[in-house]
């Protein structure tokens, strides 16, 4: 019974952070799905929601205004990257473009050191921290608010995707630019809305998870590439193929850090990674074509 | 209604289309007709504007649109079936028609006239309102043929450009589509360029035709004219090559 509840507990935290690697793969999926191109940038969003946040509850906001003024700052950065680096761009080999966004990272990481430090800062949790006892395990309020923002955008983006106008322009788009251009469909700013998605998410990933983990400057480098995972392993798909890749890799964490070590805890998001590569480049959680988006 | 002037067109350093000139008519259904690679896909492409002309004039109703990106120029009213169909297959079939009337959906007017242009397309097409929650890559080729055609017609065009409609489709189908064009100009006054591997065909149902060779406009006329010409007959209508055949 007793191992039991521990496995329980190790699950329950590992879908909170699983959630966040959803949150963050799916921007991935989102700028893959309309662009082609892996944004390397995308954890400084993540970073950006959370440093935000702290920013301005520091200058006295309350909490729900100083995530909305993070998310628009993180968004902010996400069009002006857009306008500066990728639309300009013509002809870009793949590794130009990789390079691009591991430059614009580089950049906005050193914008956010020179404006925050080097140190850590923390954001206090959305509604205290007594723990919540179910059955064995505890989980902290914190950890509702996680699951519930993720469901909450999940289900958001699965209508804009599925029922908006702009939504289902943006699948086009990701489908076939050519052919969406020639319905009317402005290809370039389809390419826009999915930096200001994306980095919106991000930063609300950011946000949301910041109690739980402290924030500085350096942290998106490690939740991209968690989130850069979860997308692999769902196959870049904005849909539940990238939850659900999330949800395991997060688990998987949680399971290895208790079980084996918490030392390996990182190295599991990488070996995931490298075994997939090899294996199944396209994914564990990809449908075929038809359900692409 | 189009004027097209001295155009020039590359690919990179390959000169594709060499000085093109063509007028469409109000009205009028003008078929395009040449060899594999002559330039067709190009020219239509050019006044999409997907492929950006090097030099020359694309004039719309008296507007020059050659350096309009294609959104705009749908705007405008001018549609493309673009060649081998390019239906977004993830969607489903009425998901694509939406799209189509993509523009529209500005403004309640315009909502309400892709309604209206969407009951017009499933009575060209029934096929495609039985097959509507159906993921357009699932649909044959004659159907995503179909749905391209009802596709370019959401937008209401008054110029559409066809590239090969036939291509690889059974011919009850190919005349399917070739009554949908007919009743087009004949009920909606809509002006057509049409390309056509099926060089017989397409001259039957125009009212002029031009010749592309190797990016050149070799001949234009009447397309009874075309229909009837040795050097037409023998290049692209396939008379004198079963003679050869034959002996
Ligand atoms: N994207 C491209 N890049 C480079 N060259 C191209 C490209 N598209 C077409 N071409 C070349 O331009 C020429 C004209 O091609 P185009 O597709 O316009 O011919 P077409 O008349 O439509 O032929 P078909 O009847 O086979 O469709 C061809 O030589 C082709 O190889
Ligand atoms: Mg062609």
């Amino acid at each position: 019974m007793e191992a039991f509840g521990e496995i329980f507990q190790y699950i329950l935290s590992g879908f909170s952070t699983g959630a966040i690697y959803a949150l963050i793969g799916f921007g991935f999926a989102v700028i893959y799905n309309s662009t082609g191109i892996i944004n390397f940038a995308q954890g400084e969003f993540v970073m950006l929601g959370g440093l935000a946040t702290i920013f301005f509850i520091n200058m006295n906001f309350p909490l729900p205004v100083s995530v909305i003024f993070a998310i628009a700052t993180a968004t902010l950065t996400g069009v002006v990257f857009e306008r500066l680096a990728i639309r300009p761009l013509k002809n870009a080999t793949p590794l130009n473009l990789v390079l691009i966004t591991i430059g614009a990272s580089i950049l906005i990481r050193g914008g956010a050191m020179l404006m925050w430090g080097k140190d850590t800062h923390v954001l206090p949790s959305f509604s205290g921290s007594d723990p919540i006892y179910i059955a064995d395990a505890t989980i902290l309020p914190q950890h509702l608010w996680i699951f519930s923002i993720t469901v909450l955008i999940i289900a958001a983006s699965r209508m804009f995707f599925n029922r908006s106008i702009t939504g289902k322009a943006m699948r086009a788009c990701a489908y076939n630019r050519e052919a969406a251009g020639l319905v009317g469909i402005d290809v370039k700013k389809m390419v826009l809305f999915s930096f200001i998605i994306s980095s919106a998410i991000g930063s609300l990933a950011g946000i949301i998870i910041a109690p739980l983990t402290m924030s500085s400057y350096d942290v998106g480098v490690m939740l991209g590439l968690k989130g850069f995972c979860a997308a692999i392993i769902g196959g870049m798909s904005n849909g539940a193929g990238t939850v659900i890749g999330g949800l395991l890799l997060g688990i998987l964490e949680s399971l290895g850090a208790g079980f084996i070590s918490a030392s390996y805890k990182d190295a599991i998001a990488f070996i995931i990674l490298l075994l997939i590569l090899f294996f199944r480049p396209e994914g564990i959680f990809r449908k075929d074509e038809t359900e692409r988006v | 209604m189009l004027v097209i002037k001295n155009l020039n067109t590359y690919y990179g350093q390959v000169h594709v289309l060499k000085n093109v000139s063509l007028h469409l008519r109000e009205g009028e259904i003008v078929a395009l007709i040449g060899a594999n690679g002559a330039g067709k896909t190009t020219l239509l492409n050019t006044v999409s504007g997907i492929t950006p002309a090097r030099s020359g004039i694309v004039s719309y109703r008296g507007l020059p649109v050659q350096d309009l990106p294609p959104h705009r120029i749908v705007g405008l009213g001018v549609s493309q079936v673009p060649e081998g169909r390019q239906v977004f297959k993830p969607l489903v079939v009425e998901e694509n028609l939406e799209l189509g009337a993509y523009l529209l959906h500005r403004n309640k007017e315009g909502k309400e006239e892709a309604k209206k242009n969407l009951q017009m397309v499933y009575e060209l097409f029934p096929v495609l309102a039985e097959r509507r929650r159906q993921p357009a890559g699932t649909l044959s080729g004659g159907e995503q043929q179909m749905l391209a055609v009802g596709r370019a017609l959401m937008a209401g065009p008054r110029l559409l450009l066809l590239d090969e409609p036939s291509m690889g489709l059974a011919p009850l189908i190919v005349q399917e589509i070739f009554r949908v064009i007919r009743s087009l100009v004949e009920e909606r006054k809509t002006t057509i360029l049409i390309v056509e591997q099926n060089a017989k065909a397409a001259l039957n149902l125009a009212d002029r035709g031009y010749v592309l060779d190797t990016g050149k406009i070799i001949m234009e006329g009447a397309a009874s004219d075309l229909l009837v010409n040795r050097d037409v007959q023998r290049a692209y209508l396939g008379r004198d090559k079963k003679e050869i055949w034959e002996r």
